[in-house]
């Protein structure tokens, strides 16, 4: 990261660096500390999550487009992994460059056609091919149908393996900081601040001599990239992959989790996609009711913060401490009277004429 | 050769001419006044101009070459700028980014470098930030580089806007109202900006009601009405002609239909 003192960044992103280590620092020790698989398998869900959220955070967050097919390219990446090193045995390292190539194909052929709708219109074509993609890998005999691809070999680096839920625990975290990284050095870019031009406001964009489409194209880019390389780890780390990972309801859970962090805040789509994934385990205990109560608890949630838990401007922290510091200052003026304005000065200024 | 020139520029709408076979030459390195009553065709001159409008007729020519029907980019990539009417600030980055935004065209990063950060980059980076706080510094902005744009008031985000425009270092620089619904203290601080612009060598046209400011400011002015071209000149000789007095004013009563009935 840049210096940031030169940069009008949020305080969020001042404060960036500490933050980030303590939260790695953190994320680093749940495997240690779980106890439980099923502990670290849900602290691995909700990585996959914040990496496609922050893929997603490219389009809906900095450029400001809704895209509602964003599992296409997670789908894409997992089956193109799932595919090669099953049936041809590729190592699945080896494979990342086939899926992303495959990715950007997908990004190409969403995009060009898309690039001149706004909005409401975009939501719709966006959710439409995300259908197509899911409905294409579960009628291809190629990719398995409904049962999809099993028997994906593990991940293997030189000679290391990876083979427990723990270990691409860690894979997943790798993944997380590199693309956190990526996502808050872009935002300070000359491509981050186009995209966020558009986004507030694209005929003025264009007027700065931005080419608005190309940078569209651009921003869908950047996601499938980040998409398509989450579900090549994806595939080996669940071994099989199925399309019912791979549907609407996936998007959803992204667009969720980036709009309910804040809306093209890194730290955001983090902290939302922890919201979004344990949010329901936790709520368990309802039992059947346990969507209602997420359900609820997001209502909430917009409702007290409809900027998102963490926006791009930051806590706010700075702003709501001010008066508390105030009236601390006060509080300790007030307990020390012997110390009136003359004491301060150094000397009784005007003391003796009162005393008089 | 003029910096701008517009010939038998018309567009309609429908059956409505926004503007009428206008002739102009915007003179290179001139303070270029375009006047009129409310709804005579200066914003709809500044659209086509800027690329945002394609002409139903005519060309717009700048320093010899077309540029009518160019999209609004490549309009910008040739150096033409523009503030808005209604400001049009990116509400939610500060004013410093506000800035750095308008110096798109200027910066050379790809997208390796701007995704990588190399060592590069970031030094140039680093001088556009410095350059950005420059041009803040210079439309009196200086304190306010991390504020957002949308919390900044009016006056403040005229100025923003006018800084944006300017870090692009345009040729020709478009104002558009720049002191409509500001104080009488920011509008003065606002012609200072405008008049050091205009000596560093831009040619500025600006659109403006504010009379008294036109005539301090401008060394030609040209006055629209109802689409058409009335007058063009010297803002003395133009104050003068009786047919803008007729269109800011109206007619004589002994003159006008009513004496006829």
């Amino acid at each position: 990261m840049a210096s940031g003192s030169e940069f009008a960044g949020p305080v969020s992103q001042r404060s960036g660096p500490a933050v980030a280590l303590a939260v790695i620092a953190l994320g680093a020790l749940v495997p240690v500390f779980a106890g439980s698989t099923y502990v670290v398998s849900v602290a691995m869900q909700v990585e996959i999550l914040m990496c496609l959220a922050l893929g997603l955070n490219f389009v809906v967050g900095y450029a400001g487009m809704l895209d509602l097919g964003f599992a296409a390219f997670f789908a894409i990446g997992a089956y193109t992994t799932g595919l090669l090193s099953v049936d041809l045995h590729w190592p699945v390292l080896t494979t990342l460059p086939v899926a992303l190539l495959a990715a950007l194909a997908g990004a190409v052929f969403i995009g060009a056609p898309t690039l001149r709708l706004r909005s409401d219109y975009l939501a719709v074509v966006t959710l439409g091919f995300g259908e197509i993609i899911q409905n294409l890998v579960n009628n291809l005999s190629q990719t398995g149908g409904p049962e999809g691809i099993y028997g994906i070999p593990a991940l293997s680096i030189g000679r290391f393996s990876v083979t427990s839920t723990a270990g691409y625990y860690y894979v997943f975290l790798v993944l997380v900081v590199l693309f956190a990284a990526i996502s808050l050095r872009v935002r300070r870019s000359r491509l981050g601040r186009a995209w966020l031009a558009i986004r507030e406001d694209e005929d003025t964009a264009q007027a700065m001599g931005i080419k608005v489409r190309r940078y569209k194209l651009y921003a869908y880019m950047a996601g499938s990239v980040f998409g398509s390389l989450t579900g090549s780890f994806y595939a080996p780390a669940f071994i099989a992959i199925a399309p019912p990972s791979f549907g609407f309801s996936e998007s959803l859970l992204v667009v969720m989790a980036v709009s309910i962090g804040g809306m093209g805040s890194v730290w955001g789509a983090l902290l939302g996609a922890g919201v979004v994934i344990a949010f329901p385990e936790i709520f368990r205990q309802f039992a059947q009711a346990r969507l209602l109560v997420f359900g609820i608890v997001l209502v909430v949630i917009m409702v007290l913060r409809p900027q998102g838990v963490w926006p791009e401007g930051g806590l706010g922290l700075a702003r709501r401490a001010r008066p508390v510091w105030a009236w601390a200052r006060g509080m300790w003026v007030r307990t020390r009277p012997e110390k009136t304005p003359e004491a301060r000065l150094g000397g009784p200024v005007g003391a003796p004429e009162e005393s008089k | 050769m003029p910096a701008l020139s517009v010939v038998d520029l018309t567009l309609s709408f429908g059956g409505l001419n926004a503007l009428g076979e206008v002739n102009l030459e915007v003179p290179d390195r001139s303070l270029f006044a375009v006047i009129g009553p409310n709804g005579a065709g200066k914003t709809s001159f500044f659209n086509c101009v800027t690329g945002y409008y394609r002409p139903t007729r005519g060309s717009v020519r700048l320093d010899g070459r077309e540029i009518s029907g160019l999209p609004v980019d490549e309009v910008a990539r040739l150096g033409v700028r523009r503030t808005f009417q209604n400001v049009r600030v990116f509400p939610k980055l500060s004013a410093l980014e506000n800035v750095l935004a308008g110096a798109h065209l200027r910066t050379s990063a790809n997208l390796a470098t701007s995704v990588l950060g190399t060592p590069r980059a970031r030094r140039h980076e680093r001088e556009l930030a410095a350059e950005a706080q420059r041009w803040l510094e210079y439309v009196g902005l200086a304190g306010k580089a991390r504020v957002l744009a949308g919390d900044l008031p009016y006056g403040m985000r005229k100025r923003l806007e006018v800084a944006r425009a300017l870090i692009a270092k345009p040729s020709v620089l478009l104002l558009d109202e720049p002191a409509a619904g500001v104080s009488s203290v920011e509008r003065d601080e606002l012609a200072d900006v405008v008049g050091k612009t205009w000596r560093e060598g831009v040619t500025v046209v600006m659109i403006e009601h504010d009379v008294e400011l036109v005539m301090r400011l401008a060394s030609t002015v040209a006055v629209l009405d109802h689409g058409r071209l009335l007058a063009v000149g010297a803002p003395e000789t133009v104050r003068n002609d009786p047919r803008v007095i007729e269109a800011y004013l109206g007619r004589r009563r002994s003159q006008g239909p009513w004496s006829q009935a």
